[in-house]
């Protein structure tokens, strides 16, 4: 479903991301583990089209077809949704608005109550988008809007971070019902996560993991074992790494 | 119109005044005005007006054709009355001339709150006034509809000078929606100089909302003043999305009483051509009392200047003041002046101020949700300007919303 051919990234002009490749197939689900300022964000980003992050080479290919200079709202139509880690606060534009743009044409009062009342957000659909939202309110917002919006390939930056324990299997329970977890043999969505401790894997399945260091992808594996090998040597562990 | 016994000493400051250049807004020139206008007749039933003038006054929030929504209605063109009625017990709706004729009193509330030698304008009004509305809830008397004023100037080259007294007597309860409009002809060039006093009483609450739909050659220069007493609420809306040439004005609101509150909002759009100077003050001057000012700038080309000044006299009190400013063009201009005066301790000031065009990062958020580009900052500005006006019919809020798609248009 999603191809990353040798791609190399640059912010402001500085490049972050080196040559990466990865795939990921239909119904599954990749976890990218790395500390902070390993580049996660940044790959991210390239993969949705955020025009700040500039790529300088490779390409990106999504259900088949390049996407590597299609802008970020093409690519939304196309089935892609990102959960982001900071967004922005809009001003004047209300949850509920927000939400709504995202189900499109599919607009429906009563399901965004619904999907609101399911992730305790019903307070939250009045009020401007983001602002003065906790860290974990951020993060029942940005799934209630990729709920509204249903991609196809999700892309989630640290679900994770900031979500209280008793939120965290409420993201948890989000993220499976977006990458259709509950099926098996008709799953079509997908999804690439990225995590920095690794929570959010108490939570969710996935297939395949990988780890990135300075920009690149450091080793390739099974999520579990990556995941505690991480725990109990850190990501200097990873570094010193050379299997 | 007939000229009416005023305090001598009043007269006699304006005199002194009558050259007087405002502190703030370009200079105009009185002389280049005409003062005097042809009567227009009263009508009993207003939708009777013509056509194009309901329309431009239904642009500024004021209906004629259906009036059950409104518990009262006043409506002057240039230097005549042509309708004033109001539609509920307690509550007063007349010209000023007529309200100083029948209530003495009235005098004392005259000059109260706005100083009559101020500048050249309040002197203007002061020897040259032309009406102006009345309007008064007596005691504990609670308005069902808001009352609907509306100032109109149909001669090409007049000024009009009026004088308005807002009454909000104890326990009360006032909502007016006043529209200023001009006959629709691009040429028109004119004046309008409106003094506005409001009284709101111990206890009373007045919601006044003032939509301005003038023309590009206008000049305007509102001169308001508002004393609040104890456990009083005064509320300001104001919205103008139209060209005119040149507004300027900076009203004061006198929170005398302890817990009186004020806020002030405003909704500002200057096309090419358009220069809008507009600001809210508040003097905190009894415990426990409260102001807002909050204001939304937006710029296609012309310029703002959105003023905003808190003055705590005494300890006890809290005030903010907020300007948020957007700017769409390459010409345009918006220059936020906040000031925080604070002479005691214990009082509690702040401001935030943010200019600057609409940010990258809001855009692409959006888009990233799957809006084009042009559907995302049309969706940002239009929030923008989005304001919770209780009363607005909705003719008015179509209208909001295509001087909105019109901002757009020249953006994008």
């Amino acid at each position: 479903m999603l191809e990353v051919e040798g791609l190399t990234v640059e912010v402001e002009g500085k490049e972050i991301i080196h040559d990466i490749s990865l795939n990921v197939d239909v119904g599954e689900t990749l976890v990218l583990f790395g500390p902070n300022g390993s580049g996660k964000t940044t790959l991210l980003m390239a993969i949705m089209g955020i025009p700040r992050y500039r790529v300088t080479k490779g390409r990106v290919v999504f259900k088949g077809q390049d996407i590597t200079r299609l802008p970020v709202d093409e690519r939304a139509r196309l089935g892609m949704g990102i959960l982001f880690q900071r967004p922005p606060v809009v001003r004047g534009i209300k949850t509920r608005e927000m939400v709504k743009a995202c189900l499109g044409d599919r607009e429906d009062g009563y399901v965004i109550e619904q999907m609101a009342q399911r992730l305790n957000l019903v307070e939250l659909l009045d009020r401007e988008v983001n602002y003065g939202f906790s860290g974990g309110e951020v993060k029942r917002s940005e799934l209630l809007q990729l709920m509204a919006q249903g991609p196809e390939f999700v892309l989630l930056d640290e679900p994770d971070s900031g979500v209280d324990l008793v939120n965290i299997s409420l993201v948890g329970e989000m993220i499976n019902e977006l990458l259709q977890k509950d099926r098996m043999r008709t799953r079509t969505h997908s999804g690439l996560i990225i995590t920095h401790a690794g929570h959010i894997l108490d939570y969710v399945n996935t297939d395949k993991a990988c780890v990135l260091l300075g920009g690149q992808i450091w080793c390739r594996g099974n999520p579990r074992e990556i995941l505690a090998s991480i725990k109990s040597h850190g990501y200097e562990g990873c570094a010193v790494c050379q299997r | 119109m007939s000229e009416i016994t005023r305090s001598k000493a009043a007269n006699k400051r304006a005199e002194r005044a009558r050259e007087k250049t405002a502190p703030l807004g370009d200079d105009i020139d009185l002389a280049a005005y005409s003062q005097e206008a042809e009567e227009h007749p009263y009508e009993e039933d207003p939708s009777r007006l013509q056509p194009q003038a309901k329309e431009r006054i239904l642009e500024a929030g004021v209906v004629l054709d259906d009036y059950s929504q409104r518990s009262g209605t006043f409506l002057q063109v240039d230097h005549s009355i042509v309708h004033s009625k109001a539609g509920q017990e307690g509550l007063e709706v007349m010209s000023t001339v007529k309200a100083l004729e029948e209530y003495p009193w009235l005098e004392d509330y005259w000059w109260r709150a706005v100083a009559v030698d101020a500048d050249k304008f309040t002197a203007q009004a002061e020897l040259h006034q032309n009406h102006g509305y009345f309007i008064r809830a007596l005691p504990g008397v609670k308005a069902v509809q808001p009352i609907q004023a509306c100032l109109y100037i149909a001669q090409h080259g007049l000024a009009q000078n009026v004088h308005n007294i807002v009454i909000a007597e104890e326990g009360s309860e006032l909502h007016i929606i006043t529209g200023c409009a001009t006959a629709q002809v691009i040429e028109r060039e004119g004046l309008h100089i409106g003094i506005s006093e409001f009284y709101v009483k111990k206890g009373a609450k007045l919601t006044f909302t003032m939509i301005h739909n003038w023309a590009p050659k206008m000049a305007v220069r509102p001169r308001s003043g508002i004393i609040v007493e104890e456990g009083g609420i005064f509320l300001s809306n104001y919205i103008s999305l139209k060209p005119v040439r040149t507004l300027q004005m900076y009203p004061t609101a006198q929170c005398i009483g302890e817990n009186a509150l004020v806020r002030f909002n405003s909704v500002l759009v200057a096309s090419p051509g358009t220069t809008l100077d507009v600001g809210a003050r508040a003097i905190l001057g009894a415990r426990g009392t409260r102001a807002e000012v909050i204001s939304r700038a937006i710029t296609t080309g012309g310029t703002i200047i959105a003023r905003g000044h808190l003055v705590g006299q005494v300890t006890e009190v809290k005030g903010h003041l907020e300007c948020r400013g957007l700017i769409l063009s390459e010409e345009g201009k918006i220059h936020a002046i906040p000031e925080l005066e604070g002479l005691v301790d214990g009082v509690d000031l702040s401001h935030e101020a943010a200019v600057g065009k609409i940010a990258e990062e809001e855009i692409e958020y959006l888009m990233a949700r799957g809006l084009s580009r042009d559907q995302a900052v049309a969706a940002i500005v239009r929030g923008f300007l989005s304001v919770d006006i209780e009363g607005l019919p909705p003719q008015l809020e179509a209208e909001l919303q295509r001087a909105v798609e019109f901002s757009e248009k020249e953006l994008l």
